[in-house]
């Protein structure tokens, strides 16, 4: 069994692209060309010096001594919290900003939650000279203040999204929308591994860096380049397709995903898609959805805005169904005692997204040689007024 | 024949009106309906309502978010719909996302709409390659027509493709847009109207999006079969009395 897409754009049954076919000419010129782009030996060299010289990458791969000492386990932190901008997003901004000037895209939209895909998007837009506009939920745009100062310092356009719960849900509708509207001159930079095939794929291949990394890093350590496990939050996906994707089908390697499960999974206020899920159509592919019986699709809630969504990214869906990844539901609190822990005890603040990954060494038992990877995706800085409201700082 | 069929023969240009069910009171389904067709509309495409309609712009978002509030469902639907026919005789489409119909059973949809009567359906995200590989034979064996779209992006060949699988009207989509944002056609339409009548497809063509009043009506169907009107009735019911939706219905067509 394959864990990776097939050719007609489906992980297993999820995937797909159900879109109206107003799109249809944007989505399949993409998905006639990004293969051939990606493949040419002049985007990937430019890709790599970029993610070298701009990114900061490899980003390390630190063994955490005292969280190891704490649960009596090996635990390797991947620092995608160093990256430029602070958090794996930007992988995939710079992928995608370089397939776009491929295409000839001259106008750049995005949809942002919390904030990050945003800055990651408009820094790249700064980088390359491109028209910016993000979209981003009403009521998001009020809680982020810090990242839509960012975003317009680096000259993007923050449009607010009006409609439905005026967060990343509708924010990534009105992104459709404009696209839509601008069929021509405009690249959509998504920003998980969600949407229309060829999205999920083409996200997934541009945050793959950070499972390629994670091999030879582990190699020089360990001697071998397979840990027993790796361990990511999931929202989209973006971070743990990243951190999965050269293990997919390497069986002897156990991936665990990690879900936002809000103040509890059947709490009414969760973003726990595979427990709370069923199977349906949402932003254009067929994954798992938080919907009613009739169809609607509902609103997640977490205290981490990156986790905050009603979906999931296909290739998740799959490795949900199949039973290749374990999945596990880690609450506000637990996630914040986490991210608290990880700062005393590494002097590493992680985002709040990141800190549901920690979380899991809590919940699960890992044997005293067992070699633990966790994605760090992103770093806290974005997340102190959080922490300080939680903790009363 | 499908009703649908029949319509498409008659000598004249077609008036098709959408609404959101549910819209603007949760019982006005039926109401709306038969003042339509009483008020000389020729088909009627019922809007079942959903949280993310991508295709859609704010006037349209705003009455399927607003028909959700009031309690619509497609249950609640199916059921203000039973004895439809008792009154209505023109064509009666239902129009929406394909989420809701997946969660529902595409079978049960279909066979619950030829149950009630309804001519054919519009689902603009359910994909041609899905339709044809998983779904033709369901909607065909409840006598549905499926009702495709075309853009001005569209190519001629999936044009040409299209209109192959199609067995009542093609939905040509005016500009590229969501529902509600154009204001008028210029050269640049009507050059794609016209482009489009010199293909001669088998399957008439129907114009939706822009179309708001007399003057963008008859611009539609100078090439077309005939045009649909959404997010200008919305607005009308929005500010008007269901008894006056005659009114409407006169200023499209004279």
């Amino acid at each position: 069994m394959s864990y990776n897409i097939n050719d007609k754009g489906y992980y297993g049954e999820f995937g797909g692209a159900y879109i109206p076919e107003m799109l249809y000419p944007n989505v399949e010129e993409l998905r006639q060309n990004y293969l051939k782009i990606m493949a040419k030996p002049s985007f990937k060299e430019e890709f790599d010096q970029l993610l070298k010289d701009y990114v900061g990458r490899p980003s390390p791969l630190y063994f955490a001594k005292r969280l190891s000492d704490k649960y009596n386990t090996r635990i390797y932190l991947k620092r995608e919290d160093l990256n430029h901008t602070g958090a794996h997003k930007v992988n995939n901004t710079i992928g995608q900003i370089l397939m776009a000037q491929r295409l000839g895209k001259s106008r750049i939209i995005a949809e942002t939650g919390a904030g990050q895909h945003g800055v990651a998007t408009a820094t790249v837009c700064a980088l390359m000279g491109m028209e910016c506009i993000v979209y981003m939920g009403e009521i998001d745009i009020a809680r982020q203040a810090p990242n839509v100062a960012r975003m317009k310092m680096l000259g993007a356009q923050v449009r607010p999204a009006l409609s439905g719960s005026r967060t990343l849900k509708d924010a990534t509708n009105e992104a459709i929308r404009d696209w839509i509207n601008n069929p021509v001159d405009t690249h959509y930079i998504i920003g998980s591994v969600v949407g229309p095939h060829p999205y999920p794929d083409m996200v997934a291949r541009f945050q793959a860096i950070v499972s390629e990394e994670i091999q030879w890093q582990l190699k020089e350590k360990e001697g071998t380049s397979k840990p027993d496990y790796v361990v990511a939050c999931v929202g989209g996906g973006s971070n743990a397709a990243g951190a999965f994707y050269h293990y997919l089908d390497d069986t002897d390697v156990k991936l665990i995903a990690v879900e936002a499960a809000g103040k509890g999974v059947h709490s009414g206020e969760s973003a726990a898609t595979s427990a709370l899920g069923r199977e349906g159509i949402i932003h254009g592919s067929k994954t798992l959805l938080m919907q009613t019986n009739d169809g609607q699709i509902t609103e997640p809630y977490s205290i981490s805005a990156g986790l905050d969504y009603p979906g999931v990214g296909p290739m998740h869906a799959h490795l949900y169904a199949s039973g290749r990844a374990e999945f596990i539901s880690i609450t506000d609190d637990e996630a914040m005692v986490a991210g608290l822990e990880l700062s005393k005890l590494e002097g590493i603040i992680p985002a709040i997204e990141s800190s549901h990954a920690f979380a899991v060494l809590d919940q699960k038992t890992f044997k005293t040689d067992d070699v633990v990877v966790i994605n760090l995706s992103g770093r806290g800085d974005k997340d102190l007024q959080n922490y300080i409201d939680y903790f009363k700082l | 024949m499908n009703k649908i069929n029949q319509k498409l023969q008659e000598d004249k240009k077609l008036l098709s009106i959408y609404f959101s069910a549910g819209y603007p009171s949760l019982n006005d389904t039926v109401p709306i309906i038969e003042n339509l067709e009483k008020s000389g509309v020729d088909m009627i495409e019922i809007g079942l309502p959903f949280s993310d309609p991508l295709a859609d712009g704010p006037t349209i978002q705003a009455s399927s978010t607003e028909a959700l509030k009031n309690g619509m469902s497609t249950n609640v639907l199916f059921d203000q719909l039973k004895d439809i026919r008792k009154t209505v005789s023109i064509p009666l489409i239902v129009m929406g996302y394909f989420n809701p119909i997946l969660q529902y059973g595409v079978e049960a949809f279909c066979k619950k709409c030829q149950d009630i009567g309804i001519d054919g359906l519009i689902i603009p995200d359910l994909p041609i390659d899905v339709y044809n590989d998983q779904y033709k034979a369901i909607f065909e064996t409840y006598g549905l027509i499926n009702v495709f779209l075309i853009t001005p992006q569209t190519s001629v060949e999936r044009i040409n493709f299209i209109d192959s699988i199609s067995n009542g009207f093609i939905y040509m989509v005016s500009s590229a847009s969501v529902t509600g944002s154009s204001s008028g056609f210029g050269d640049e339409q009507t050059a794609y109207f016209k482009r489009i009548a010199n293909m001669k497809l088998k399957n008439p063509q129907i114009v939706g999006f822009g179309i708001s009043n007399n003057e963008t009506f008859t611009q539609a169907t100078q090439y077309a079969k005939g045009a649909i009107i959404g997010s200008a009735f919305i607005k009308f019911l929005t500010n008007n009395n269901l008894e006056k939706i005659d009114e409407f219905v006169t200023n499209i067509l004279n």
